[in-house]
């Protein structure tokens, strides 16, 4: 207990900087992740493959590859700079849609032929069709995996602690260096992150009990 | 149920053309009818094939305003795929349709544009799962015609009042039966002010007791006017409310005549064969 109150500060500003790398990755990596799908059923050839492209290269490089690329890559192009973390949820953004692209895509297939048609048939353009009949109730039959893709989201926050993002992944560093105990502040950073699944976990409860689509 | 005869007079009217039919009082109160006889759907030489399949053979079709023509026949006989190229929902691999005088677009926007004048009832309704009976109705007015909400909703109440369900208007699809979906779907193809309904088989789903629920709305909309195409094995319907039978069979139109000439004396073999079948049922 001591070790955690002791260092409290390094604590919050770890998780802090954890919740800001995940909450703003999983919103882009949503709706990047929404547009990626919808171009991978699109009915036009060339953005299928564009859909396609993506997600096979972006899903088969680790992203560990990613976040350097990111971190060390980015810096050279001589653009404008951007902070450590904007990087990294950059990186996780990019990574995390392709994953969000696949569930939403296997959601889609759930959504039966008859709903497309009879949103085309009324006159819905291709783009309406998806956002206000297709995508809507694919997310609804995915959301057990998509909850899944966002916990890992979560974990995979801890790869920005490599790159000189003070989040809690890093906690533990700090604490070697303070003197602590490492095994302690490991357990207590585990602690804390099986707490933050366990919310997600719960919204996704939630979630599930909200949007049940009757058929 | 032939015997119904919902379209008062219809058997003394038999020879006269569909638009006939309705008296002159109908045709001056009723904005729908300002046309009547015009082409409105013209399809000419459409072919389709599926692969090697030879689904559409050679297939020319005018339907005027104000006609509801009835296409029946055997089940893989192309009925179907005719009526979903109509709207472009099946490609056509050769012909032309023109609907109210303008080719069918080939994809995007114009293609959009032209659907929503044409409506469409499907066998399995395809009501939006997700949203409301109400919310179904008013979708296409807001999006597509971009209509204020409110408007829509009033427009979609009542639509669902004249189709016997503006009671569910709150519900969701799925709390209500077969039939009563079937007529939301009407509603909801109707709340576009289509310029023509098509009907692809709107009561092969249907328990047999809820058949006529949905039969008795689309007699209602032929009387006043609606311009329909309509895929159904009902034969009843046929001969209660169609101007014209079309026999279809192997991709081809085999034969078309006014109901009670087709069924009291279908001039092909095939049709022949096919009534024998369903009377002996």
């Amino acid at each position: 207990m001591d070790t955690l109150l002791n260092n409290f500060d390094l604590f919050t500003e770890g998780f802090k900087n954890t919740l800001i790398l995940f909450s703003f990755s999983a919103i882009i990596a949503l709706v990047l992740g929404g547009v990626v799908g919808a171009f991978r059923v699109s009915p036009v050839t060339s953005m299928r493959a564009v859909g396609t492209f993506y997600v096979n290269t972006i899903r088969n490089t680790p992203l560990t590859l990613i976040m350097f690329f990111c971190a060390f890559g980015y810096p050279k192009l001589q653009l404008p700079e951007i902070s450590y973390m904007n990087l990294a949820i950059i990186a996780l953004s990019v990574y995390t849609a392709t994953y969000v692209a696949e569930t939403l895509r296997s959601g889609i297939n759930t959504v039966p032929l008859g709903q497309a048609e009879a949103a085309r048939a009324i006159g819905l353009p291709f783009g309406q069709t998806m956002t206000l009949i297709i995508l809507p109730q694919a997310f609804r039959a995915v959301i057990p995996p998509m909850m899944s893709v966002f916990i890992a989201l979560l974990k995979n926050t801890t790869v920005a602690a490599g790159f000189s993002v003070m989040e809690a992944g890093a906690v533990k560093n700090y604490l070697s260096e303070r003197g602590e105990p490492a095994i302690v502040g490991l357990l207590w950073v585990a602690l804390v992150f099986i707490l933050l699944v366990g919310v997600l976990a719960f919204l996704q409860r939630k979630l599930e009990n909200m949007w049940k689509v009757a058929r | 149920m032939a015997s119904r005869g919902y379209r008062v007079g219809m058997t003394d009217s038999e020879s006269a053309p569909g638009a006939a039919q309705l008296n002159a009082f109908e045709t001056t109160s009723n904005p729908i009818l300002a046309d009547i006889g015009k082409p409105l759907v013209v399809v000419s030489g459409v072919e389709k094939f599926y692969g090697e399949f030879h689904a559409l053979k050679n297939i020319n079709l005018t339907v005027t305003k104000g006609e509801v023509v009835v296409v029946i026949g055997p089940s893989g006989s192309g009925k179907s795929t005719l009526c979903r190229t109509i709207n472009r929902l099946e490609t056509i691999s050769a012909g032309e349709i023109l609907i109210d005088g303008k080719k069918l677009p080939e994809e995007g926007k114009a293609l959009a544009t032209l659907r929503a004048d044409v409506g469409m009832v499907f066998q399995s309704f395809n009501l939006f799962a997700h949203k409301s009976i109400l919310e179904n109705v008013a979708l296409g007015p807001v999006k597509v015609r971009k209509r204020q909400r409110a408007d829509a909703e009033m427009a979609a109440r009542m639509l669902l009042d004249r189709v016997g369900v503006g009671e569910q208007a709150d519900k969701m699809p799925a709390q209500l039966s077969g039939g009563q979906q079937q007529r939301v779907a009407i509603a909801r193809a109707l709340a576009m002010k289509p310029k023509v309904m098509l009907f692809d088989e709107p009561t092969s789903a249907l328990d047999p007791e809820m058949i006529n629920e949905v039969l008795d709305v689309m007699v209602e909309l032929a009387a006043e006017g609606m311009t329909m195409i309509v895929v159904t094995h009902e034969m009843g319907f046929a001969r209660r409310a169609a101007d014209r039978v079309v026999f279809m069979a192997e991709g081809e139109i085999i034969e078309e005549a006014e109901p009670e000439a087709f069924f009291t004396n279908p001039q092909s073999d095939r049709a022949k064969d096919f009534l024998s079948k369903l009377l002996t049922n």
